[in-house]
């Protein structure tokens, strides 16, 4: 098994088209993935690239549609820095602790591709678009396609996603709610993303996002359009048959961190709530 | 085996090993530098702390090929500060130390948080320990201990 460390992206490039390789970035989900004895090294069963050192790649920067944010950028400088969406802001803020968001990167948990990935589901409502590479060029591909399954991404071994594209959006209501046993430090149980712009009372755009409930973030356009264009009274007589949209949708498991039952009774809880604080 | 250079305790160190070895492990089993402990095992518990370039980080986190060039520091770094020796007092004061597991990762912390913001309220000290666990004060008194450490070295930061 064969480490590589590279310090730009040129170098990673020629890297991933010659080994396979896993690539880490932060490295806070690969090592546990992969843990060892402690006084052992890691236990990867994979060649391994890592990235974490390519200074081009950490930025945040905009243009007049568009945030752009690397591979290598931090959770902690993505929550601090003054262009990144709000709502991305609420969530990285109740994700991990201080520690953990210096070195864990946004693309490592979209990479991660985790069902209860909190940053993915306030991602997956803003539309955004991960850009991979590979030495021969490049493409652009809108997350919800990219998240295959559990932990499965459509990255081809030459990639890596090199950045996260976020369109620009202004909402008249920004809703993030993490379930979880503790604020800090913990993994969600179920989360939830809601995001609606209004204007002279008429519903111009709505957004839904769920968190843990399938095998990836829960997310139906055609949902949210049938909605789209009725004005405030209407999209709260609406409420009930909202949920039962959703209802045949969230499909989620039993596990150590909850149960199913719970996880659905409170994703429809925080739909509606959503809907009724409009 | 990897030569991995970085910068600990202000001293320039050049290691040809595993970069996938834990930044941990180097540091307490190479170096003999046992304030960072393990506890968790897995960035949740914060015994494991260490300043990356001037930044709170779980070092059982971190794969040694992630530190190649840069700057790291334990509690034992820290220790020859000027700004340690107001937290120490700090916690001593305030009683924000009883079994010390905790204490070097809570001292880790305090830095960080200051660093970045010499006058934290108590919301903002509850988010900056967030990622340190402490199963004997109950936190009140670590809070109280990291506000002391604000006030006393007030210019520090």
């Amino acid at each position: 098994m064969k480490s590589y460390i590279a310090k730009n992206l040129v170098n990673a490039l020629e890297v991933l088209n010659k080994d396979e390789c896993e690539i880490v970035a932060g490295g806070t989900d690969m090592l546990i993935q992969n843990r060892s004895h402690t006084g052992m090294s890691i236990g990867y069963k994979t060649n391994v690239l890592y990235i974490s050192l390519i200074k081009e790649l950490d930025y945040i920067k905009e243009d007049s549609h568009y945030i752009y944010i690397g591979a290598t950028t931090k959770l902690e400088s993505i929550l601090k820095n003054k262009i990144t969406p709000i709502i991305l802001k609420k969530i990285i803020h109740e994700m991990a602790s201080p520690a953990i968001r210096h070195t864990a990167t946004l693309i490592g948990n979209i990479a991660n591709a985790s069902p209860a990935g909190d940053s993915i589901v306030g991602l997956y409502a803003l539309n955004a678009k991960v850009r991979c590479q590979c030495i021969n060029g490049e493409r652009i591909v809108p997350l919800h396609k990219f998240i295959r399954g559990v932990r499965i991404i459509d990255l081809k071994f030459n990639e890596m996603i090199t950045e996260v594209i976020i369109p620009k959006n202004d909402f008249s209501s920004i809703a993030f709610k993490k379930v979880a046993p503790r604020k800090s430090d913990a993994i969600s149980k179920m989360s939830f993303v809601g995001l609606l712009k209004i204007e002279d009372d008429l519903l111009l755009d709505l957004r839904i996002a769920l968190g843990a409930v399938y095998i990836t973030v829960v997310r139906n356009k055609d949902i949210e359009s049938k909605y789209i264009g009725k004005n405030i009274k209407e999209l709260k007589e609406n409420i009930d048959n909202i949920l039962k949209d959703y209802e045949p949708l969230i499909k989620p498991i039993d596990d150590q961190r909850s149960n199913k039952e719970y996880r659905k009774k409170v994703a429809l809880n925080l739909i509606k709530d959503f809907l009724l604080n409009v | 085996m990897t030569e991995i250079k970085f910068t600990l305790n202000g001293k320039k160190q050049i290691l040809n090993t595993d970069p996938n070895r834990r930044l941990l492990d180097v540091i307490r089993e190479d170096f003999q530098l046992t304030g960072p402990k393990e506890g968790c095992g897995e960035g949740e518990c914060g015994a494991c702390a260490v300043l990356l370039n001037g930044q709170i980080v779980n070092s059982c986190s971190v794969p040694l090929a992630n530190v190649d060039g840069q700057d790291i520091v334990t509690i034992e770094g820290f220790s020859s500060t000027k700004q340690y020796h107001v937290i120490k007092e700090a916690f001593a004061k305030a009683g924000g130390v009883q079994c010390g597991f905790c204490t070097p990762g809570m001292i880790i912390a305090t830095q960080s948080l200051l660093s970045e913001n010499p006058h934290p309220d108590d919301y903002e000290i509850k988010i900056g320990l967030s990622g340190n666990l402490c199963r004997c004060t109950g936190y009140n008194l670590i809070i109280k201990a990291v506000k002391t450490a604000s006030k006393d070295g007030d210019g520090l930061w």
